[in-house]
């Protein structure tokens, strides 16, 4: 990839192009969608007030790939992070001074049409810097030991579903029976990171139970409404938006039938600890299985539903749909390594890490989704590869997977793992449930960048690929000791035919989201008529 | 999923017994310990015998007997041995190689004498079978062509034990015991520089007992290099043993490098560089610049084989400075992630 950012004197960004080439490999998977996520992901953190956006998805004669944590975006927060760091030194401005100053405003809509509802980048920035000495650690540790910093953002949810339809992304129906208790029918997996959990907890706390009064049912189809699935970083913000609404549908009905009972007006009703009761006079209430017997004695059986479908855009160019979210989450991290000059060997001991996440549910599941992103991140920013070669020609010319085996694929091990300090930032976001964001993904990638930021303080030699290994640490140091670039990573982006770019004219030119160039599509008419069957009568 | 193949499985009970077993089945039965070696490998049909010999539940191999020197029985598991050295002394290369083998549960599995006995290892050849059948299969096994060097007429497969480096510095012997013969031989004399014939052991032969001298007088230590500071083999290992006079100059020095060919490599220039003097740093340098020149890393491991070179001199300087008493617990909590 290749970036270029154009920028004033006091850090201000004029502009952004970037190019990237993705090697998907010999089948299309997900190839397209990840490299417009590439493009469309860069715009959140600092505000660009133009952006120019050229990817390349190139088939290669590879295994097939398909998408992982934080989804195309990686790559190119890698590529924006590293060259803020350089543009920082180049200004001699610091460089969290110089992300503070350009932090994308909330309530705002992009270059390229995301809507940014709330961000705490600013707030997660100083949050790093103070947990991490920054001011009086950062160029002024011991040679071999250095500090970086990066930040990053990710989608709460994909805005679109992955096969087009109007129907809500994610749905809830509740059951209440006479004994107090809820059953909750959610279409999502719980695939380890406790999503059941949190969406017990949206409905407990609407209807004032314990969630250990509700009986979750998830992920059957036989049983449960839809849900797209555990992706993109989806499930809290839209299926728990979902449960709010059918558990506030619920309490609509106990409600009714408690203000009746106790001739009290439902706006003054209370439900917690498993009672509904009057907020001026307390002791005046009824316990929720009573709320429930007298709602089902006036209304009949209960069940509700909810359903959650995002907001639309405004932005109809093409691939536009991509990078579409209801709210963004925003991470800042700084990572500390230190490095032998001699052997390029590399440690990392520390992590700070500050996520955005609007409102914790769980605060422990939280922290665990953060720091498993720091762990998966170390592996990619450290480790992992997959590393081919082209056999003889006279003897074979087969391309090989080197070591396609999970032990010569690296990945850190529990010894391997640094210290982390995690802080969430809580800042509710009127769009999630309860405010909440996600944090499934957008802590893993700012670490990455600030590993390479990190190593540049640490030594003076910038690694601009991953993995940053020790043998390309050394490279780079013998490169500087021999007085040529003291870097290490691709020396040039090739020439690609590229074709004509859409031009979007951005909100503030007076964009509409559409873009002024597009060429017109073949009617539908057409496209059918060429490709329908002939029919053969005999 | 790769599955075992069928093989019949005999579990004797002593060596006699075990021994008469191989003699029955010469060319179709492997011995088989901890079996976190062959077993792997027979799932990727590196190995097919179509009997292995359990040594489990043969007691003669079990004991650790402290006497004139130490005398292991080679199935002893890494982590008995391990807890048996606990105490610091001349040993401590053996422990601190033996404790940093593969993961906990693979050394509460794996044996000192399989360890001995590893299989070499290489890219070309510890893939599944289809892998290996796709480039028409290597050298080492059912093929041709070195992959790692095309023209080579030898296998390359890397020795990756851990222990034998460590084992060489002490001064070991080892025991093999056949149904017509039993034969001490120096550990040195039990590899060849071959990835293939990496072992002079014959088929019929069972690897019983390591001897190690007494050492009095002598410090050890063994420095390992791998990505992680667990599972993984060595890509790079230095076992350094010294005997040190009073006034601190070095009467006796052993070196051995381990994967950096396909047999543990003696670095004996290196040791006899530091002969007679003391070990300043002046000497210490020296002597890593010599160890160095014998390290034939190839492509066929983790790590780019020119970075494995350039940095055998830094840790034959880590072991000789630990000897020499410096502090190197960062060096080592750096480089191993744990501290050994």
């Amino acid at each position: 990839m290749q970036f270029k950012t154009g920028v004033k004197r006091d850090g201000t960004i004029t502009g952004v192009h970037l190019k990237t080439l993705l090697d998907g490999g010999a089948y299309g998977s997900y190839g397209v969608a990840s490299m417009f996520y590439t493009g469309a992901l860069q715009t959140l953190t600092y505000h660009i007030p133009t952006y120019h956006f050229q990817g390349c998805r190139v088939f290669t004669n590879k295994p097939p790939c398909g998408p992982k944590r934080g989804h195309g975006t990686p790559q190119g927060r890698f590529g924006q992070e590293i060259q803020m760091d350089k543009i920082a030194e180049k200004l001699a401005i610091d460089p969290a001074e110089l992300r503070l100053r350009i932090v994308e405003k909330p309530d705002t809509l992009t270059a390229n049409y995301l809507q940014v509802s709330t961000t705490g980048l600013a707030e997660c920035i100083r949050r790093v810097v103070a947990a991490s000495d920054w001011k009086n650690r950062f160029r002024k540790l011991p040679r071999g030991s250095g500090l970086g910093l990066a930040c990053s953002s990710y989608m709460s949810g994909a805005g679109l579903p992955i096969y087009y339809n109007d129907m809500p992304h994610s749905g809830v129906q509740l059951k209440l029976d006479r004994s107090g208790g809820v059953a909750a029918f959610f279409g999502t997996s719980d695939i380890g990171q406790g999503s059941d959990d949190v969406l017990v907890g949206c409905v407990a706390e609407i209807l004032g139970i314990d969630p250990m009064d509700i009986r979750p049912v998830t992920g059957d189809t036989d049983l449960t409404p839809v849900d797209l699935g555990s992706y993109s970083s989806r499930v809290t913000l839209m299926m728990g938006n979902a449960a709010i609404q059918a558990a506030e549908r619920a309490r609509e009905f106990l409600a009714e039938a408690v203000s009746r009972k106790l001739e009290v007006p439902k706006g003054r009703l209370v439900f917690a600890d498993r009672r509904v009761f009057d907020a001026e006079d307390p002791d005046k209430g009824v316990s929720f299985s009573e709320a429930v017997c007298l709602a089902e004695a006036i209304f009949g059986t209960l069940g509700t539903t909810g359903s959650y479908k995002p907001p639309k855009s405004t932005a109809r160019y093409k691939g536009s749909g991509v990078g579409l979210s209801p709210t963004y989450s925003y991470t800042a991290a700084v990572v500390e390594v230190a490095v032998d000059e001699s052997t390029g060997w590399i440690q990392v001991p520390r992590v700070w890490i500050a996520h955005d996440i609007g409102r914790a549910l769980n605060p422990t599941l939280a922290r665990g989704q953060v720091e498993g992103d720091v762990y998966m991140a170390l592996g990619e920013a450290l480790m992992e590869e997959q590393a081919f070669r082209r056999l003889p020609e006279r003897l074979s010319h087969t391309l090989v997977h080197k070591f396609p085996s999970i032990l010569e694929y690296k990945i850190p091990t529990t010894l391997d793992m640094p210290e982390v300090f995690t802080e969430l930032v809580e800042n509710p976001d009127p769009r999630g449930p309860f405010g909440a964001k996600e944090v499934g993904q957008g802590p893993l990638l700012p670490v990455m960048p600030a590993v390479a930021n990190a190593v540049y303080d640490a030594i003076g030699v910038r690694i601009d690929e991953v993995p940053i290994t020790p043998d390309k640490i050394f490279k780079a140091l013998q490169a500087k000791a021999a007085g040529k670039s003291a870097r290490y990573g691709p020396a040039h982006f090739p020439d690609v035919p590229w074709p004509e770019t859409l031009q979007v004219p951005p909100p503030w030119e007076g964009g509409d989201g559409k873009a002024i160039n597009a060429p017109p599509r073949p009617s539908k008419e057409l496209t059918s008529k060429s490709h329908a069957p002939e029919v053969v009568r005999s | 999923m790769m599955r075992l193949p069928y093989f019949r499985y005999l579990a004797p009970r002593t060596v006699r017994e075990a021994a008469d077993l191989l003699a029955a089945n010469p060319s179709d039965a492997m011995l088989v310990a901890g079996g976190t070696d062959v077993l792997p490998n027979m799932k990727r049909r590196q190995q097919v015998p179509g009997t292995l010999v359990g040594l489990r539940q043969v007691a003669e191999l079990k004991g650790i007997t402290n006497g004139d020197g130490l005398r292991i029985g080679a199935g002893i598991t890494l982590t008995e041995l391990v807890r048996h050295l606990q105490i610091p002394g001349p040993y401590a290369a053996l422990r601190q190689a033996a404790v940093q083998v593969a993961t906990p549960h693979l050394r509460n599995m794996g044996t000192l004498g399989g360890n001995l006995c590893l299989d070499t290892r290489c890219y070309y050849y510890d893939q599944n079978y289809e892998w290996r059948k796709a480039i028409n299969f290597c050298m080492k096994k059912d093929g041709k062509t070195c992959w790692v060097a095309t023209s080579s007429p030898k296998c390359l497969a890397v020795s990756s034990t851990d222990t034998a480096p460590a084992l060489l510095a002490l001064g070991a012997t080892v025991t093999l015991v056949s149904a017509e013969n039993t034969r001490d031989i120096a550990l040195a004399d039990l590899y060849r520089n071959d990835g293939i014939h990496y072992l002079t052991r014959l088929p019929t032969e069972i690897l019983t007992a390591i001897d190690v001298p007494r050492l009095d007088g002598w410090r050890s230590t063994y420095w390992k290099l791998r990505r992680r500071g667990s599972f993984d083999f060595p890509v790079l290992s230095v076992a350094a043993a010294l005997k040190l006079a009073p006034d601190g100059s070095v009467e006796a020095a052993r070196i051995v490098l381990g994967a950096v060919a396909s047999q543990p490599v003696e670095a004996s220039a290196a040791a006899a560089s530091l002969v007679g003097g003391r070990l300043t740093d002046g000497a210490i340098a020296h002597a890593s610049e010599l160890a160095a020149v014998p390290a034939r890393p190839m492509d066929n491991t983790d790590f780019t084989l020119a970075w494995r070179k350039n940095v055998t001199p830094d840790f034959v300087t880590y072991a000789l400075r630990e000897l020499r008493g410096d502090d190197v617990s960062k060096l080592r909590l750096s480089v191993a992630r744990q501290m050994v």
